[in-house]
Protein backbone atom coordinates (compact mmCIF):
# COMPACT_ATOMS: atom_id res chain seq x y z
CA UNK A 1 0.00 0.00 0.00
CA UNK A 2 3.17 2.53 0.37
CA UNK A 3 3.09 4.65 -2.74
CA UNK A 4 5.84 6.76 -3.74
CA UNK A 5 6.01 9.82 -1.34
CA UNK A 6 6.25 13.41 -2.36
CA UNK A 7 9.19 15.46 -0.66
CA UNK A 8 8.95 18.67 1.60
CA UNK A 9 10.50 20.69 -1.01
CA UNK A 10 8.28 19.53 -3.89
CA UNK A 11 4.73 19.76 -1.08
CA UNK A 12 5.93 23.62 -0.28
CA UNK A 13 6.20 24.32 -3.58
CA UNK A 14 2.85 22.93 -4.82
CA UNK A 15 1.27 24.59 -1.45
CA UNK A 16 2.85 28.04 -2.52
CA UNK A 17 2.16 27.77 -5.95
CA UNK A 18 -1.96 27.05 -4.95
CA UNK A 19 -2.20 30.08 -2.53
CA UNK A 20 -0.51 32.29 -5.84
CA UNK A 21 -3.08 31.17 -7.65
CA UNK A 22 -5.69 31.91 -5.25
CA UNK A 23 -4.46 35.37 -4.75
CA UNK A 24 -4.37 36.37 -8.15
CA UNK A 25 -7.97 34.64 -8.47
CA UNK A 26 -8.60 37.70 -5.69
CA UNK A 27 -6.30 40.43 -7.34
CA UNK A 28 -8.52 43.02 -5.58
CA UNK A 29 -8.07 42.02 -2.19
CA UNK A 30 -4.58 40.97 -2.65
CA UNK A 31 -3.38 44.49 -3.70
CA UNK A 32 -5.44 46.03 -1.09
CA UNK A 33 -2.26 46.16 1.26
CA UNK A 34 0.04 47.33 -1.03
CA UNK A 35 -2.74 50.21 -2.13
CA UNK A 36 -2.99 51.20 1.28
CA UNK A 37 0.84 51.21 1.99
CA UNK A 38 0.62 53.59 -1.41
CA UNK A 39 -1.76 55.77 -0.04
CA UNK A 40 -1.05 55.87 3.32
CA UNK A 41 2.56 57.12 2.89
CA UNK A 42 1.74 59.92 0.12
CA UNK A 43 -0.88 61.50 2.05
CA UNK A 44 2.12 62.36 4.65
CA UNK A 45 3.12 65.17 1.75
CA UNK A 46 0.14 66.55 1.04
CA UNK A 47 -1.02 67.21 4.35
CA UNK A 48 1.81 68.38 5.73
CA UNK A 49 4.31 71.85 5.07
CA UNK A 50 5.85 71.24 1.70
CA UNK A 51 9.47 71.57 3.82
CA UNK A 52 12.05 69.09 2.63
CA UNK A 53 13.82 68.90 5.91
CA UNK A 54 10.61 68.01 7.43
CA UNK A 55 9.46 65.51 4.85
CA UNK A 56 12.70 63.68 5.32
CA UNK A 57 12.02 63.69 9.45
CA UNK A 58 9.04 61.97 9.41
CA UNK A 59 9.90 60.00 6.32
CA UNK A 60 11.08 56.55 8.55
CA UNK A 61 8.19 56.69 10.43
CA UNK A 62 5.75 57.45 7.73
CA UNK A 63 7.91 54.19 5.72
CA UNK A 64 7.72 51.87 8.96
CA UNK A 65 4.64 52.40 10.20
CA UNK A 66 2.55 51.92 6.39
CA UNK A 67 4.68 48.81 6.20
CA UNK A 68 4.17 47.42 9.48
CA UNK A 69 0.01 48.03 9.39
CA UNK A 70 0.29 47.11 5.50
CA UNK A 71 1.38 43.81 6.60
CA UNK A 72 -1.36 43.52 9.22
CA UNK A 73 -4.32 43.89 6.72
CA UNK A 74 -3.38 40.54 4.83
CA UNK A 75 -2.77 38.53 8.08
CA UNK A 76 -6.23 38.36 9.07
CA UNK A 77 -6.78 36.02 6.03
CA UNK A 78 -3.42 33.94 6.41
CA UNK A 79 -5.19 31.00 8.06
CA UNK A 80 -8.35 31.79 8.71
CA UNK A 81 -10.11 30.78 5.51
CA UNK A 82 -8.22 27.37 5.07
CA UNK A 83 -9.47 26.79 9.04
CA UNK A 84 -12.78 26.90 7.75
CA UNK A 85 -12.70 25.01 4.98
CA UNK A 86 -11.07 21.99 6.21
CA UNK A 87 -7.43 22.56 3.97
CA UNK A 88 -5.44 23.31 6.85
CA UNK A 89 -6.76 19.97 8.49
CA UNK A 90 -5.46 18.65 6.02
CA UNK A 91 -2.34 19.93 5.81
CA UNK A 92 -1.73 19.31 9.62
CA UNK A 93 -2.44 15.49 8.78
CA UNK A 94 -0.70 14.72 5.23
CA UNK A 95 2.33 13.45 7.31
CA UNK A 96 4.94 16.10 6.16
CA UNK A 97 6.36 18.40 8.98
CA UNK A 98 3.37 20.92 9.92
CA UNK A 99 5.91 23.66 11.12
CA UNK A 100 7.56 24.04 7.74
CA UNK A 101 4.21 23.82 5.70
CA UNK A 102 2.92 26.84 7.56
CA UNK A 103 6.19 28.73 7.00
CA UNK A 104 6.21 27.87 3.47
CA UNK A 105 2.13 29.58 3.80
CA UNK A 106 3.81 32.64 5.68
CA UNK A 107 6.36 32.85 2.69
CA UNK A 108 3.07 33.77 0.85
CA UNK A 109 1.98 36.66 2.72
CA UNK A 110 5.63 38.07 2.16
CA UNK A 111 5.70 37.28 -1.07
CA UNK A 112 2.26 39.00 -1.54
CA UNK A 113 2.60 42.01 0.78
CA UNK A 114 6.25 42.11 1.48
CA UNK A 115 7.46 41.76 -1.61
CA UNK A 116 5.79 44.03 -3.69
CA UNK A 117 5.85 46.71 -0.76
CA UNK A 118 9.71 46.73 -1.03
CA UNK A 119 9.59 46.75 -4.56
CA UNK A 120 6.99 50.03 -4.68
CA UNK A 121 8.92 51.44 -1.25
CA UNK A 122 11.33 53.89 -3.81
CA UNK A 123 7.77 55.71 -4.86
CA UNK A 124 6.87 56.69 -1.36
CA UNK A 125 10.30 57.44 -0.37
CA UNK A 126 10.85 60.04 -3.13
CA UNK A 127 7.58 61.27 -2.18
CA UNK A 128 8.76 61.74 1.27
CA UNK A 129 11.91 63.94 0.53
CA UNK A 130 14.29 61.03 0.32
CA UNK A 131 17.46 61.41 -1.62
CA UNK A 132 17.88 58.91 -4.64
CA UNK A 133 21.29 57.42 -2.54
CA UNK A 134 19.90 56.48 0.40
CA UNK A 135 17.66 53.69 -1.86
CA UNK A 136 19.85 50.90 -1.20
CA UNK A 137 19.54 51.45 2.35
CA UNK A 138 15.47 52.02 2.83
CA UNK A 139 15.37 49.00 0.32
CA UNK A 140 17.58 46.46 2.53
CA UNK A 141 16.19 47.66 5.89
CA UNK A 142 12.29 46.86 4.61
CA UNK A 143 13.77 43.96 2.77
CA UNK A 144 14.85 42.49 6.05
CA UNK A 145 11.97 44.29 8.49
CA UNK A 146 8.80 42.95 6.19
CA UNK A 147 10.47 39.19 6.77
CA UNK A 148 10.56 39.60 10.22
CA UNK A 149 7.06 40.85 10.11
CA UNK A 150 5.39 38.51 8.14
CA UNK A 151 6.93 36.02 10.32
CA UNK A 152 5.51 37.62 13.62
CA UNK A 153 2.43 38.34 11.82
CA UNK A 154 1.97 34.45 11.27
CA UNK A 155 1.90 33.67 14.96
CA UNK A 156 -0.37 36.23 15.74
CA UNK A 157 -2.56 35.17 12.76
CA UNK A 158 -2.23 31.36 13.97
CA UNK A 159 -3.08 32.26 17.64
CA UNK A 160 -6.31 34.19 16.68
CA UNK A 161 -7.87 31.93 13.47
CA UNK A 162 -10.52 30.64 14.85
CA UNK A 163 -11.80 33.93 16.19
CA UNK A 164 -14.51 35.73 14.78
CA UNK A 165 -13.86 39.16 13.86
CA UNK A 166 -10.47 39.10 14.82
CA UNK A 167 -8.87 42.24 13.82
CA UNK A 168 -8.22 43.88 16.70
CA UNK A 169 -7.41 41.12 18.89
CA UNK A 170 -4.23 40.71 15.92
CA UNK A 171 -3.45 43.89 15.65
CA UNK A 172 -3.23 43.82 19.95
CA UNK A 173 -0.99 40.63 19.71
CA UNK A 174 0.74 41.70 16.99
CA UNK A 175 1.96 44.53 17.23
CA UNK A 176 3.66 44.99 20.71
CA UNK A 177 6.34 42.49 19.11
CA UNK A 178 6.47 44.07 15.83
CA UNK A 179 8.17 47.18 18.20
CA UNK A 180 11.97 46.39 17.91
CA UNK A 181 11.39 45.61 13.98
CA UNK A 182 9.72 49.19 13.72
CA UNK A 183 12.88 50.97 16.08
CA UNK A 184 15.28 49.33 13.70
CA UNK A 185 13.59 49.66 11.05
CA UNK A 186 13.28 53.33 11.35
CA UNK A 187 16.04 54.25 12.51
CA UNK A 188 18.08 52.47 9.66
CA UNK A 189 15.55 54.34 7.13
CA UNK A 190 16.84 57.90 9.39
CA UNK A 191 20.34 57.07 8.81
CA UNK A 192 20.32 56.29 5.34
CA UNK A 193 18.35 59.52 4.43
CA UNK A 194 21.07 61.37 6.79
CA UNK A 195 23.74 59.44 4.68
CA UNK A 196 25.61 57.86 7.89
CA UNK A 197 26.36 54.53 7.90
CA UNK A 198 23.33 52.14 8.59
CA UNK A 199 25.30 48.84 9.52
CA UNK A 200 24.30 48.40 13.27
CA UNK A 201 20.41 48.90 12.67
CA UNK A 202 20.35 46.61 9.81
CA UNK A 203 22.48 43.90 11.43
CA UNK A 204 19.68 44.21 14.56
CA UNK A 205 16.92 43.94 11.56
CA UNK A 206 18.61 40.83 10.56
CA UNK A 207 19.52 39.42 13.51
CA UNK A 208 15.35 39.80 14.50
CA UNK A 209 14.27 38.24 11.08
CA UNK A 210 16.60 35.35 11.60
CA UNK A 211 15.25 35.02 15.18
CA UNK A 212 11.98 34.97 13.74
CA UNK A 213 12.42 32.53 11.06
CA UNK A 214 13.94 30.36 13.93
CA UNK A 215 11.45 30.24 16.46
CA UNK A 216 8.52 30.95 15.02
CA UNK A 217 7.39 28.14 12.82
CA UNK A 218 7.51 26.10 16.07
CA UNK A 219 5.02 29.00 17.79
CA UNK A 220 3.27 28.99 14.82
CA UNK A 221 2.54 25.02 14.46
CA UNK A 222 1.64 24.93 18.29
CA UNK A 223 -0.85 27.72 17.61
CA UNK A 224 -2.50 26.36 14.55
CA UNK A 225 -2.64 22.73 16.21
CA UNK A 226 -4.42 24.27 19.40
CA UNK A 227 -6.65 25.97 16.51
CA UNK A 228 -7.65 23.05 15.02
CA UNK A 229 -8.47 21.33 18.28
CA UNK B 1 -2.82 -8.20 13.06
CA UNK B 2 -4.41 -4.87 14.43
CA UNK B 3 -3.43 -2.02 12.96
CA UNK B 4 -5.50 0.53 14.81
CA UNK B 5 -5.97 -0.22 18.69
CA UNK B 6 -7.32 2.38 20.95
CA UNK B 7 -7.59 1.71 24.74
CA UNK B 8 -9.68 4.08 27.22
CA UNK B 9 -9.40 6.93 25.54
CA UNK B 10 -11.02 9.39 27.69
CA UNK B 11 -11.99 13.58 26.70
CA UNK B 12 -13.26 16.23 28.81
CA UNK B 13 -14.65 19.44 27.14
CA UNK B 14 -14.41 22.17 30.04
CA UNK B 15 -17.70 20.02 32.37
CA UNK B 16 -18.30 17.48 29.62
CA UNK B 17 -17.23 14.09 29.76
CA UNK B 18 -16.88 13.44 26.18
CA UNK B 19 -15.34 9.95 25.43
CA UNK B 20 -15.70 7.76 28.42
CA UNK B 21 -13.41 5.04 28.41
CA UNK B 22 -13.58 4.59 24.71
CA UNK B 23 -12.16 1.26 23.23
CA UNK B 24 -11.08 0.94 19.50
CA UNK B 25 -9.50 -2.01 17.79
CA UNK B 26 -9.53 -2.06 13.71
CA UNK B 27 -7.52 -5.15 11.66
CA UNK B 28 -6.60 -4.26 7.79
CA UNK B 29 -9.50 -5.12 5.87
CA UNK B 30 -11.78 -4.46 8.39
CA UNK B 31 -14.11 -1.08 9.07
CA UNK B 32 -14.91 0.40 12.16
CA UNK B 33 -18.43 1.44 11.67
CA UNK B 34 -18.97 4.32 14.80
CA UNK B 35 -23.03 5.15 15.33
CA UNK B 36 -24.35 7.49 17.83
CA UNK B 37 -26.66 10.22 18.65
CA UNK B 38 -25.47 14.07 17.71
CA UNK B 39 -23.64 15.11 20.28
CA UNK B 40 -22.14 11.38 21.52
CA UNK B 41 -18.69 11.82 20.53
CA UNK B 42 -18.16 10.78 17.10
CA UNK B 43 -16.42 13.56 15.78
CA UNK B 44 -14.35 13.89 18.62
CA UNK B 45 -13.54 10.47 18.44
CA UNK B 46 -12.56 10.54 14.88
CA UNK B 47 -10.81 13.59 15.26
CA UNK B 48 -8.73 12.06 18.68
CA UNK B 49 -7.77 8.92 16.64
CA UNK B 50 -6.24 11.19 13.62
CA UNK B 51 -4.61 13.16 16.33
CA UNK B 52 -5.93 16.47 15.65
CA UNK B 53 -7.52 16.43 19.99
CA UNK B 54 -5.53 16.03 22.29
CA UNK B 55 -6.63 13.25 24.41
CA UNK B 56 -6.74 13.26 28.56
CA UNK B 57 -6.18 9.92 28.84
CA UNK B 58 -5.69 6.62 26.54
CA UNK B 59 -3.57 5.87 24.34
CA UNK B 60 -3.69 5.13 20.60
CA UNK B 61 -1.36 2.48 18.39
CA UNK B 62 -0.75 2.20 14.69
CA UNK B 63 1.05 -1.27 13.47
CA UNK B 64 1.54 -1.78 17.09
CA UNK B 65 3.38 2.01 18.05
CA UNK B 66 1.94 4.98 19.69
CA UNK B 67 0.58 7.46 17.29
CA UNK B 68 2.27 10.43 19.43
CA UNK B 69 5.78 9.10 19.21
CA UNK B 70 5.91 9.37 15.26
CA UNK B 71 2.99 11.48 14.30
CA UNK B 72 4.43 11.80 10.93
CA UNK B 73 4.92 7.83 9.88
CA UNK B 74 1.21 7.81 11.08
CA UNK B 75 -0.73 11.05 8.96
CA UNK B 76 1.30 9.83 5.88
CA UNK B 77 -0.70 6.76 6.15
CA UNK B 78 -4.07 8.34 6.94
CA UNK B 79 -6.49 9.61 4.85
CA UNK B 80 -9.18 12.10 7.39
CA UNK B 81 -12.41 13.38 5.68
CA UNK B 82 -14.38 15.66 8.22
CA UNK B 83 -17.35 17.44 7.78
CA UNK B 84 -15.43 20.02 5.87
CA UNK B 85 -14.24 18.83 2.74
CA UNK B 86 -11.08 20.45 2.80
CA UNK B 87 -11.30 21.67 -1.00
CA UNK B 88 -10.95 25.64 -1.69
CA UNK B 89 -13.67 27.38 -3.46
CA UNK B 90 -11.58 29.31 -5.50
CA UNK B 91 -9.51 26.63 -7.28
CA UNK B 92 -11.32 24.15 -10.29
CA UNK B 93 -11.85 20.40 -8.96
CA UNK B 94 -8.83 19.18 -10.87
CA UNK B 95 -6.66 21.94 -9.31
CA UNK B 96 -8.07 21.05 -5.70
CA UNK B 97 -6.97 17.90 -6.38
CA UNK B 98 -4.10 18.76 -8.10
CA UNK B 99 -2.63 20.66 -4.87
CA UNK B 100 -4.22 18.34 -2.57
CA UNK B 101 -2.27 15.22 -4.06
CA UNK B 102 0.80 17.14 -4.11
CA UNK B 103 1.02 17.10 -0.65
CA UNK B 104 1.16 13.39 -0.47
CA UNK B 105 2.76 11.78 -3.67
CA UNK B 106 3.33 12.86 -6.88
CA UNK B 107 0.60 12.25 -9.71
CA UNK B 108 -0.30 13.38 -13.27
CA UNK B 109 -3.25 15.01 -15.36
CA UNK B 110 -4.68 11.15 -16.25
CA UNK B 111 -4.82 10.01 -12.30
CA UNK B 112 -6.80 13.34 -11.27
CA UNK B 113 -9.42 12.82 -13.96
CA UNK B 114 -9.55 9.20 -13.52
CA UNK B 115 -10.27 9.57 -9.90
CA UNK B 116 -13.05 12.65 -10.94
CA UNK B 117 -14.54 9.94 -13.32
CA UNK B 118 -14.47 7.33 -10.59
CA UNK B 119 -17.03 9.52 -8.45
CA UNK B 120 -18.69 10.54 -11.64
CA UNK B 121 -17.00 14.20 -11.43
CA UNK B 122 -15.75 14.21 -14.84
CA UNK B 123 -18.18 16.85 -16.28
CA UNK B 124 -16.93 19.15 -13.60
CA UNK B 125 -13.36 18.85 -13.43
CA UNK B 126 -12.70 22.23 -14.80
CA UNK B 127 -15.45 24.33 -12.76
CA UNK B 128 -14.81 26.00 -10.11
CA UNK B 129 -15.80 24.45 -6.78
CA UNK B 130 -17.81 27.44 -5.36
CA UNK B 131 -20.06 26.80 -8.67
CA UNK B 132 -20.69 23.21 -7.52
CA UNK B 133 -23.54 21.81 -5.41
CA UNK B 134 -22.85 20.15 -1.64
CA UNK B 135 -23.22 16.75 -3.23
CA UNK B 136 -20.39 17.44 -5.74
CA UNK B 137 -18.10 18.91 -3.96
CA UNK B 138 -18.69 15.90 -1.91
CA UNK B 139 -17.99 13.75 -4.74
CA UNK B 140 -14.31 15.37 -5.04
CA UNK B 141 -13.41 15.05 -1.96
CA UNK B 142 -14.03 11.46 -2.49
CA UNK B 143 -11.98 11.68 -5.62
CA UNK B 144 -9.38 12.76 -3.18
CA UNK B 145 -9.45 9.77 -0.93
CA UNK B 146 -9.12 7.64 -4.21
CA UNK B 147 -6.26 9.52 -5.50
CA UNK B 148 -4.19 9.55 -2.42
CA UNK B 149 -5.01 6.37 -1.14
CA UNK B 150 -3.31 5.48 2.67
CA UNK B 151 -3.84 2.60 4.78
CA UNK B 152 -6.20 3.92 7.08
CA UNK B 153 -9.51 6.00 6.00
CA UNK B 154 -10.81 7.85 9.20
CA UNK B 155 -14.06 9.35 7.23
CA UNK B 156 -16.29 11.49 9.08
CA UNK B 157 -20.31 11.08 8.04
CA UNK B 158 -18.84 10.86 4.26
CA UNK B 159 -22.37 9.87 2.39
CA UNK B 160 -23.90 13.61 3.73
CA UNK B 161 -25.63 15.45 0.98
CA UNK B 162 -24.66 12.70 -1.78
CA UNK B 163 -27.30 10.95 -3.43
CA UNK B 164 -28.26 7.06 -4.11
CA UNK B 165 -25.48 6.94 -6.73
CA UNK B 166 -23.20 9.12 -4.66
CA UNK B 167 -23.58 6.78 -1.67
CA UNK B 168 -23.35 3.79 -4.01
CA UNK B 169 -19.89 5.01 -5.42
CA UNK B 170 -18.81 5.67 -1.90
CA UNK B 171 -19.48 1.93 -0.52
CA UNK B 172 -17.70 1.10 -3.65
CA UNK B 173 -14.79 2.85 -2.64
CA UNK B 174 -14.72 1.33 0.83
CA UNK B 175 -14.87 -1.61 -0.57
CA UNK B 176 -12.09 -1.76 -2.45
CA UNK B 177 -9.99 -0.29 0.02
CA UNK B 178 -10.94 -3.05 2.25
CA UNK B 179 -10.13 -5.67 -0.27
CA UNK B 180 -6.55 -4.52 -0.38
CA UNK B 181 -6.31 -4.40 3.13
CA UNK B 182 -6.78 -0.96 4.40
CA UNK B 183 -8.73 -0.31 7.25
CA UNK B 184 -11.25 2.21 7.67
CA UNK B 185 -13.22 4.20 10.28
CA UNK B 186 -16.23 5.32 9.39
CA UNK B 187 -18.59 7.85 11.19
CA UNK B 188 -22.59 7.65 10.15
CA UNK B 189 -25.99 7.23 10.62
CA UNK B 190 -26.63 4.99 7.51
CA UNK B 191 -25.89 1.35 7.65
CA UNK B 192 -22.74 -0.15 5.38
CA UNK B 193 -23.60 -2.73 3.51
CA UNK B 194 -20.77 -4.82 4.23
CA UNK B 195 -20.23 -8.23 5.03
CA UNK B 196 -20.02 -9.23 8.77
CA UNK B 197 -16.49 -10.24 8.48
CA UNK B 198 -15.06 -6.88 7.33
CA UNK B 199 -17.73 -5.02 9.88
CA UNK B 200 -17.22 -3.82 13.20
CA UNK B 201 -19.38 -1.45 14.83
CA UNK B 202 -19.25 0.73 17.93
CA UNK B 203 -21.68 2.94 19.58
CA UNK B 204 -20.87 6.06 21.79
CA UNK B 205 -23.25 6.95 24.45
Amino acid sequence: MSAPRVGLAGAAAALIARDLRLALRRAGDTLQPLGFFLVVTTLFPLALDPQLSLLRDIAPAALWVGALLSSLLALDLLFREDAHDGTLEQLALCGLPFQLLLLAKTAVHWLLTGLPLVLIAPLSAIALGAPYRSMPGILAALLLGTVALSLIGAVGAGLTMSVKRNGSLLALLVLPLAVPVLIFGARATALAIAGEPLAAPLYLLAAIAVLAATLAPLALAAAVRIGLE
Amino acid sequence: MNELTADNLQLWRGEQHVLRGVGVVVDGGQCLQVTGANGAGKTTLLRALCGLTPLDAGRICWRGSDIAIDREAFHSELNYLGHDNGLKADLTAAENLHYAAALRRPVRAPQIAAALAHTGMAEVAGQLLRRLSAGQRRRVALARLVLTGGALWVLDEPGSNLDASGQAVLLGLLQQHLAAGGAAVVATHQGLDLPAAQLRSLTLQ
